[in-house]
């Protein structure tokens, strides 16, 4: 049984504490979806859960990730603000280097980019997407490859709602596969059942 | 490893990637020297292996700063440093370095030689500075690398790099356009030299990678 346990955990930015005395604890199937106002510190929480910020207190980690997953960094799919896609390359060249790169392959890319309604636009170069496409092919990258985390930041900025919703189905169908999701958003998911954290300003 | 190569020597080659700027520069600073220095034959084969390899290492810096500054404008350098727990980060890095040197720099060599015309070198001098070019010019790319990776979050952080990067680079100028002297003036040993350089080459491999790993998994903000 895997678990993401983060234990009075503390980030700070630029020598600023940012939020202090975090805590909780995701068995698999388990969805946290972290809100508050802008400034809270969403993106830094996802950031230091991640590994791409120091700790700044306390701890995270993965309890039972076995030999493929020993780490959250290497058992999680960061999705940030950014989409990490060249525009310069097609969208079937970009999700096949993250496939080749991330290793343990699940979905192929022309899967993937059904399951995100863009089924034949895979020769396309990415630059020449809309934001809502590119956001879209950048959630067909969490399914090329398998991590059992996810740490979603504002996940379905410029989604229309059809693509939220079905990327609302793509968190629950993660979850019933024993996935755990932690997302930062100010928009409902759409997750029955999923634990809230409350940020606040200055914490 | 083998995606990440592929993925960037792609980037080197479409539009706005820039393989080919270092070789225009290149081109433009060995054209203007026999302007500059005047029609003298015997000076300008003297000097030759000299301007080749000095204007060889202005061009490399010239692109070093997009390194890693384009991944982490679009997000990419993230995931690859969350990559590091799976592949070593300076694996990575040494293997951004060799698609960059790939890319941008093995032009420079190929290009050298046709150059070298221009400088009225002999044959032989032509064939050991293209050759002492190959093998030491990577050491620019790895050394360039480290210091990219401290610049990475500025955002004209070019020059910074040049200057940073420069005086490192100085060792392998020396051993470098010596071993191009050593091949054609006879006192003066060509094995030496080359077999120096190339053993900064290897020296340089494993440092220049490991210390842009640290600067980048400290660097992300």
């Amino acid at each position: 049984m895997m678990r993401l346990i983060a234990e009075n955990l503390g980030g700070e930015r630029g020598g600023e504490a940012v939020f202090s005395g975090i805590g909780f604890a995701l068995d698999q199937g388990e969805a946290l979806i972290v809100t508050g106002p802008n400034g809270s510190g969403k993106s830094t929480l996802l950031r230091v859960v991640a590994g791409l910020l120091p700790v700044a207190a306390g701890k995270v980690l993965v309890e039972g990730g076995g030999e493929a997953f020993p780490t959250v960094a290497s058992a999680s799919h960061y999705l940030g603000h950014l989409n990490a896609m060249k525009t310069a390359l097609s969208v079937e060249e970009n999700l096949g280097f993250w496939r080749a790169l991330q290793g343990e392959p699940a979905l192929s890319v022309e899967d993937a980019l059904e399951t995100v309604a863009l089924g034949g636009l895979g020769h396309l170069p990415f630059g020449y997407l809309s934001t809502g496409q590119r956001r879209r092919v950048s959630i067909a990258k969490l399914l090329v490859s398998h991590r059992p985390v996810w740490l979603l930041d504002e996940p379905t900025a410029g989604l229309d709602k059809a693509s939220e919703e079905r990327f609302a189905g793509l968190m629950r169908g993660h979850l019933e596969g024993g996935g755990i999701v932690v997302a930062a958003t100010h928009l409902p998911l759409g997750l029955e059942g999923a634990r809230e954290l409350q940020m606040k300003v200055g914490h | 490893m083998w995606a990440l190569f592929l993925r960037d020597i792609r980037l080197s080659i479409r539009a706005g990637g820039g393989a080919l700027v270092g070789v225009i520069f290149f081109l433009a600073v060995i054209v203007t020297i026999p302007f500059g220095v005047g029609p003298d034959l015997n000076l300008l084969s003297r000097i030759g292996p000299a301007i080749l390899w000095i204007a060889a290492l202005l061009a490399c810096l010239l692109g070093l700063d997009r390194l890693f500054q384009a991944d982490r404008e679009d997000g990419s350098l993230d995931l690859l440093v969350l990559n590091g727990d799976r592949h070593m980060l300076a694996l990575t890095v040494l293997t951004k370095c060799l698609a960059h040197w790939a890319g941008s720099v093995l032009p420079l060599v190929i290009a050298a030689p046709l150059l070298g015309l221009f400088m009225n070198m002999e044959p032989l001098g032509i064939g050991a500075t293209a050759l002492t070019l190959l093998i030491g010019t990577p050491a620019i790319t790895f050394i360039g690398a480290a210091g990219a990776a401290v610049a990475v979050a500025l955002p004209r952080g070019g020059l910074l790099i040049s200057v940073l990067v420069l005086p490192l680079t100085i060792p392998v100028l020396i051993f470098g356009v010596s071993a191009s002297y050593g091949a054609v003036a006879d006192p003066a040993p060509f094995l030496q030299p080359f077999l120096i350089l190339a053993a900064l080459t290897l020296f340089l491999a494993v440092v220049g990678p490991l210390a842009a790993a640290l600067a980048l998994r400290h660097g992300t903000d």
